[in-house]
């Protein structure tokens, strides 16, 4: 029995990666349900907003780590970020002004939005891979660690080492930042509240003299601020790859699900559900378990529930579960 | 869900009559013959072949679509499944993979499916609370652990058996062309498990839903070795049809080719590639005429008026969720047959080349660009949009080559020219969002 032990396991391979994952899920899904509960429609092309957002800041990092700037012990690519949101801004209200404000005039269903976006996803996608190829790419400055699992050891005297990565710690307090950004702009300012009517009830606020063109201009820009930061975060702690991007439509929409669709709230709490089944359900837990058993009953096998490939299976039954058991969601969201 | 006249657009052409079918399709068959007379008829009959089978996929998902307004999103997962069914049905028998575990498997997927149900029925008959759910939690993970004791083993087992060769449980050995309906009954099979628990979703939900069970199947395509050997592909699989080899070794086709005047090499190859033309445009046939059929008939009335107006199609006594699940398992096994068709034409599997851009987005342009609910529209589309699809990137490359002529050789000209490979996405977005917008109803609106 060494409780210490195991639980500095747990913390290093479950608690701290699901923490990251779930944040980066997190804004992921916050921005989907933001674009589902004001423009009305699922919209397949946001794991590929996240891809080419993601594309401008490693372009714009490339260009500022050739300059020899850097961020001091921050990733510089943070530096870059505004200028990529800004960038992924401007492409998503060129994309509404092309595509998508054609079909709100005639009111098209949001099942033809939806068929929009699958060709806006082609599009992106293409482009993605147009501009920077289809392999892996790493634009972090290095492996850089707030704490180093030799450091833990050295200081707690355990045998378990936790170790804290650099784009760990940032990916947490970006997106409490972005968060607390949000919540503070939907419900404090003028604009977000005319946001917050026009997702209730479109009619009524309209009536209010609500402008719906810009409360459907601000949507994209805090949607290409969410999706943009959210894929700059994955790509630090992961690794960046457009077909990645591309398969996180699922835990992403998920997330958004379970949460319950159109509920901010809903999102982020859907974005650390999914993140920690996952880590959760595919982590091998031998090392946990051996530390917590007497040593005559430690497991020989590896104490997976699931190989790692069956991931998309996790997020996949938790919505299915979620969705039989309470169809709205945890978080009460709407159905349109 | 309004199906596919989501606009309120009237377009000219919804008014045009047969006519206009018949000039797009000589159109498209120009497309071909140009291919064929410029590049080569292998080439072009190896995109007609393909084209066939892309076709009778996008004729699944317009019976899905088009007829009663499914969003489902699956489409590569019955693909994968219908490949599948190739491995199991026809390739050659793995000695001693059977005893090895092979009862134990199905030992143990048997109790994973009483589980499943057990926990189901136990939902559905214990009173609503705190027991319920303990009771449906408690069957769940009991049985999640019996049926690991029995399955790995026997996995275990089986992947040790002659893994260079093997490690399957091996295939039956019978005629591929077997495989093909096997492949359909497959994929309707899986259909009707996921319709029973998703059908019932709103239709953003079904298709995240069916977006998520396309790679659930193709996860266990890739990891579960005792079934079709994973990443490590089935490869040489049986044909249907005669081997190039061996036509050129036969006297009476070399002299056939001959007093032709053919090349006998070019030729042999070419045959072969018209025996599958053959095979695949029967199949094609034959399911058109079916669906043609239905689609005139009283049910093929009744799921377009619940397509419609599902609310007043319920209210006229139609069982709307039965019958959706009807047209979903109809659809998924169409879809598994032409997947069993592409498996035998490939004569591999391998499940590391299915990805939902090409198996499922798509197939879904051809279906939205050949014209929802209009069955020869999808096969339009099949053959238009996979003719681009296979020509944009050649094109796009020359294109490029003569767009950077100009520049001086560096690395933003090798980049330009490599990535011309990505233009295929970028076309089929354009061709997709230009559709919707200025024919909604398709090239073939439905009439």
């Amino acid at each position: 029995m060494d409780i210490l032990n195991a639980l500095v396991a747990f913390l290093n391979f479950v608690f701290i990666p699901g923490l990251a994952y779930g944040a980066q899920l997190a804004l992921g899904a916050l921005g989907a349900t933001l674009i589902y509960s004001i423009l009305r429609f699922s919209n397949f092309a946001h794991g590929d907003t996240m891809a080419i957002g993601t594309v401008f800041v490693i372009l714009l990092t490339w260009g500022l780590q050739s300059m020899g700037i850097s961020f001091g012990p921050l990733p510089t690519a943070l530096l870059a970020l505004p200028v990529g949101i800004a960038l992924t801004a401007v492409l998503l209200l060129a994309t509404d002004r092309v595509v998508y404000r054609y079909y709100r005039r005639v009111k098209a269903a949001p099942v033809i939005l939806v068929m929009a976006s699958l060709g806006v996803m082609f599009i992106l996608n293409g482009v993605t891979r147009f501009i920077i190829g289809t392999s892996d790419i790493s634009f972090t400055d290095g492996e850089r660690f707030i704490l180093t699992a030799g450091d833990f050891r050295s200081w707690s005297g355990l045998a378990e080492g936790l170790a804290i990565r650099t784009t760990q710690g940032v990916t947490v307090v970006i997106a409490m930042i972005a968060v607390a950004l949000l919540f503070w702009f939907l419900q404090k300012t003028r604009t977000g509240k005319s946001m917050r009517a026009f997702s209730d009830n479109e009619d009524l606020a309209l009536l209010s003299g609500i402008n719906p063109d810009k409360v459907v201009a601000v949507t994209w820009i805090v949607a290409a601020a969410l999706a943009t930061t959210a894929g700059t975060l994955y790509g630090l702690d992961k690794g960046f790859s457009p077909f990645t991007y591309f398969q996180l439509l699922l835990p992403i929409f998920a997330a958004a699900i379970v949460g319950g669709l159109g509920s901010p709230i809903g999102a982020i709490a859907g974005g650390f559900v999914i993140a920690f089944s996952e880590v959760m359900v595919t982590y091998a837990w031998k090392k946990v378990v051996t530390y917590l058993v007497p040593e005559a009953m430690a497991p020989s096998g590896l104490v997976q529930l699931m190989s790692t490939d069956y991931k998309f299976a996790v997020s996949f039954v938790i919505l299915i579960i979620v969705l039989l058991v309470m169809p709205t969601g945890l978080f009460k969201g709407k159905s349109v | 869900m309004s199906g596919a006249q989501g606009t309120s657009q009237m377009t000219a052409q919804a008014a045009a009559g047969p006519g206009r079918g018949l000039l797009l399709a000589a159109l498209v068959a120009a497309l071909f013959f140009a291919t064929g007379m410029l590049q080569s008829w292998t080439l072009a009959l190896l995109i007609v072949n393909m084209a066939l089978v892309s076709s009778i996929m996008a004729l699944g998902v317009n019976i899905q679509w088009g007829y009663a307004g499914l969003f489902s999103v699956g489409t590569m997962g019955f693909v994968a499944l219908g490949g599948l069914s190739v491995v199991l049905v026809s390739s050659s028998p793995a000695p001693g993979g059977w005893a090895a575990g092979g009862p134990g498997i199905v030992l143990g997927l048997l109790m994973g499916a009483a589980t499943i149900a057990a926990a189901v029925m136990a939902a559905a008959k214990l009173p609503k609370g705190r027991t319920r759910t303990l009771g449906v939690a408690v069957i769940l993970i009991v049985g999640f652990f019996i049926f690991r004791a029995i399955f790995d083993p026997a996995v275990q087992a089986v992947e040790a058996n002659n893994p260079a060769a093997h490690g399957n449980l091996g295939g039956l050995g019978l005629p591929v062309l077997m495989a093909w309906p096997v492949g359909g009954l497959l994929a309707a099979a899986v259909a009707w498990a996921i319709g029973k628990t998703a059908l019932g979703l709103r239709s953003d939900y079904l298709a995240i839903a069916t977006l998520g069970i396309a790679e659930i199947i193709l996860a266990v395509l890739k990891n579960e070795d005792w079934l079709g050997r994973g990443v490590k592909n089935v490869i040489s699989l049986p044909r249907p049809v005669p081997y190039e080899v061996d036509l050129q070794r036969s006297q009476a086709f070399l002299d056939w080719a001959s007093s032709w005047g053919f090349d006998p090499i070019t030729a042999s190859s070419i045959v072969v590639r018209l025996m599958y033309t053959g095979l695949f445009a029967a199949v094609l046939l034959a399911l058109i005429w079916l669906s043609q059929a239905a689609l005139h008939s009283p049910w093929g009335r009744m799921m377009r008026a619940i397509r419609d107006n599902e609310v007043s199609a319920e209210a006229m006594g139609k069982d709307v969720t039965r019958r959706h699940l009807q047209v979903f398992i109809l659809g998924s096994a169409v879809i598994g047959i032409a997947g069993a068709m592409m498996t035998t034409l490939d004569g591999q599997l391998t499940p590391g080349s299915y990805s939902p851009l090409r198996f499922t987005f798509l197939i879904w342009v051809m279906v939205i660009v050949g014209g929802s609910g209009n069955n020869w529209g999808s096969v339009l589309g099949g053959f238009l949009i996979w003719w681009l699809w296979v020509m944009v990137e050649p094109i796009g490359n020359g294109l490029m080559t003569v767009l950077t002529s100009g520049m001086s050789d560096g690395w933003l000209k090798a980049h330009l020219i490599n990535s011309a490979a990505h233009m295929r996405l970028l076309t089929m977005g354009v061709i997709l969002l230009l559709v919707l917008r200025f024919a909604p109803k398709g090239l073939l609106p439905e009439r």
